[in-house]
């Protein structure tokens, strides 16, 4: 875990900066259509895409950005340290490699089925290099009214303080919605990830604003699979997390040893289950809300106390 | 994907790890020639993806030609959890002097592979603290922490060459063939010291199929699951009468949640992905058509980029293609809902403003019809 990591900082910067709420991003694989799609829409969302890289369109732009053949001239014309991954499974780890060869201290990961060998790889490789990735398999990450890098809608979120932290694309908006509606807006909204390995896990997220000020509560959604959930709660007990939690899992009434359309999403015996991850959490004292319209009203008792 | 033990032991071969002799046969003709091949007695072991086989009687000792045809015919046709199973594998008996536990899986939360190792073999390893957990590098495990595991299980000098030989195969097999999971349950000690997989359990990583043309021959895919996937949508049939569809796959298992809590009964899972269109949703229905059990559909889909229109489209196209014939209670979250209402009014399908109101209304329908 690298706790100096601190992704506000990366993401809108401090007040000081020239660039403040203005960061620099570079997208990979910006001409493809998912890739430009989603550009145009971070663009209108007010995300500074600075550059673009697709291998043999370099010297081309798309939408007034300037586009580039490697990785290596877009962060140079930029100085840009996020990046946000658009290309196809089988070509993430080489893009990946690449961008923190290149100095990227925060990636966005969004393809669907990467192999976790190379989620494994990437993981390691960044670590030993000081960057952090989002994903893979992740909606990205957004700072309501501010930015976003990633493919989230913007409707269901506002500004706030509640930080959303999900396993789950749809339902992180779902859930968000739900809060905006209640008037609990968002600090950060970020997706983990719907893969076994996540680059940033629950309780690297955790930490990610166990400090801050300008956040008062969390929720967290997860689903079955994989033991992410337990091993927060153990967390939250054994590091006296402070903030109030609710928690949501998604999942309770699939069957065993199927995979629920996550990669991760798969109960072995009671390895993964729902009933092991309530068990967790109300052991912690966090909350497990039924349904995600009960998340806001479960905040609510808790924001009290 | 989980293989099948024969598939596992295959691919176990590959890498140098022994496996007793044995003769793979799907109908009783085949069996016959396996038997004669083998000699008695020998193991018939129903070939299935769901664990539990030996509890369940699906692994059965056969002693002698009296009790064979029997025998087969029985696990040929006897169902485990609802699976029948794809072939019995015949397989010699050995003599075995020790049994002992070994696997290597993904270690999710530690994001790297695991070892574990157990000095007692054919057991539940969760039920069990004799055993020994190792973290490793994916860059590969160093003879000595492979002499340290052999030491822990107090593996005698005879076979300490042999158990570190096959560790360090089945890490490589799983770096090669990209496994979540390679365990031999158990793996047996015999009288000459040699060590023997009997059981193989391989769980191969989906996503790097991609890269491996030579496993595709051991994908097993249901007509509809291959409907499901070329059109690239996640199909898991359930046992109820409601279908539920969805865009997203922590939604669509959110919906499943609220439908049981509702005292549904969810028919099948599908996670159409992240388009919602007129065509992804009449492929889907198209999908789900095909499940004469399913009384109603309920459709549940959220996202900013969702036109609720083309959906609305795409669900009176399937009605009217006579795709589908039972009701669709949806609940789309979207731009040009009021048009799509407009659109659906006094047919079949009806849309519903949030999803708990949509799953209240075909519960009911389902449960009084």
């Amino acid at each position: 875990m690298n706790s100096q990591f601190d992704i506000f900082k990366i993401l809108i910067g401090s007040s000081t900066d020239s660039d403040f709420e203005n960061k620099s991003v570079i997208i990979q694989g910006i001409t493809g259509s998912f890739g430009s799609t989603h550009t145009r829409l971070m663009k209108t969302y007010g995300t500074n895409i600075a550059a673009g890289v697709t291998p043999g369109k370099g010297g081309s732009k798309f939408e007034d950005i300037p586009v580039y053949n490697t990785m290596e001239d877009a962060t140079k014309s930029t100085g840009a340290v996020i990046s946000g991954i658009f290309v196809p499974a089988p070509f993430f780890y080489n893009a990946a490699k690449e961008a923190i060869d290149n100095g990227i201290k925060l990636l966005v990961a969004i393809p669907e089925h990467v192999p976790v060998i190379d989620s494994i790889k990437v993981y390691e490789y960044a670590k030993k290099q000081g960057a952090r990735m989002i994903g893979p398999n992740t909606p990205g990450v957004i700072v309501p009214k501010i930015m976003k890098v990633g493919i989230m809608p913007a409707q269901p979120f506002t500004e706030g303080n509640t930080v959303v932290f999900s396993r789950s694309g749809t339902l992180m908006y779902e859930v968000s919605f739900h809060l905006s509606k209640s008037g609990y807006g968002q600090r950060l909204a970020l997706g983990i990830g719907g893969d076994p390995i996540n680059g940033t896990n629950l309780i690297d997220s955790f930490e990610l604003i166990r400090d801050r000020d300008d956040v008062d509560s969390i929720v967290v959604v997860g689903e079955i699979g994989g033991d992410a959930e337990e091993q927060l709660a153990d967390h939250i007990i054994k590091t006296n997390f402070s903030k109030p939690v609710i928690a949501y899992i998604a999942g309770r009434s699939a069957p065993k040893e199927k995979r629920m359309g996550h990669a991760g999403a798969i109960v072995y015996g009671n390895y993964g289950s729902a009933e092991s991850k309530i068990a967790h959490y109300l052991k912690a004292n966090v909350p497990v809300a039924k349904s995600p319209r009960e998340i806001p009203i479960l905040l609510k008792e808790q924001l009290k106390r | 994907m989980r293989l099948l033990e024969y598939q596992g032991k295959e691919l176990f071969n590959q890498f140098g790890i022994k496996t007793p002799t044995s003769f793979l046969a799907s109908n009783i003709n085949d069996a016959k020639k396996g038997a004669q091949y083998l000699g008695y007695p020998f193991v018939l072991k129903s070939q299935l993806t769901v664990g539990g086989r030996g509890k369940a009687g699906a692994i059965q000792k056969c002693k002698d030609p009296s009790e064979f045809e029997s025998k087969f015919n029985e696990l040929l046709n006897k169902e485990v959890k609802g699976e029948l199973p794809r072939g019995i594998l015949l397989e010699k008996m050995v003599d075995i002097s020790k049994e002992l536990y070994l696997s290597i899986f993904l270690n999710r939360s530690k994001r790297c592979f695991s070892i574990i190792a157990s000095s007692e073999g054919g057991i539940d390893i969760e039920q069990t603290e004799k055993k020994v957990i190792q973290d490793i590098f994916i860059d590969g495990i160093s003879l000595e922490l492979a002499n340290d595991i052999s030491h822990k299980l107090n593996i005698s000098d005879d076979s300490k060459n042999s158990f570190v030989n096959l560790l360090l195969n089945l890490f490589k097999l799983v770096i090669e063939k990209e496994a979540e999971l390679a365990e031999i349950n158990p793996l047996a000690i015999l009288s000459d010291g040699t060590l023997i997989a009997l059981d193989a359990k391989v769980i191969i990583d989906d996503n790097s199929l991609f890269r491996h043309e030579e496993l595709k021959i051991y994908l097993y895919m249901s007509e509809l699951e291959k409907q499901a996937s070329k059109n690239g949508f996640s199909f898991v049939e359930l046992d109820g009468d409601i279908a539920i569809i969805g865009n997203g796959a922590g939604l669509v298992m959110s919906t499943l949640d609220m439908v049981s809590d509702a005292n549904g009964k969810a028919g099948s899972f599908l996670d159409f992905g992240g388009k919602a269109t007129s065509e992804t949703i009449y492929k889907a229905l198209e999908v789900i058509s095909k499940l004469p059990k399913i009384k109603a559909i309920l459709v549940n889909l959220f996202g900013g980029i969702v036109r609720t229109d083309l959906v609305a489209q795409g669900i009176l196209d399937a009605y009217k293609n006579n795709i589908i014939n039972v009701p669709v209670f949806a609940r789309i979250s979207g731009a040009q809902s009021e048009k799509a209402k407009q659109m659906l009014y006094g047919g079949k399908a009806k849309l519903f403003d949030t999803v708990e109101e949509a799953i209240n209304a075909v519960v009911l329908n389902v449960n009084t019809n």
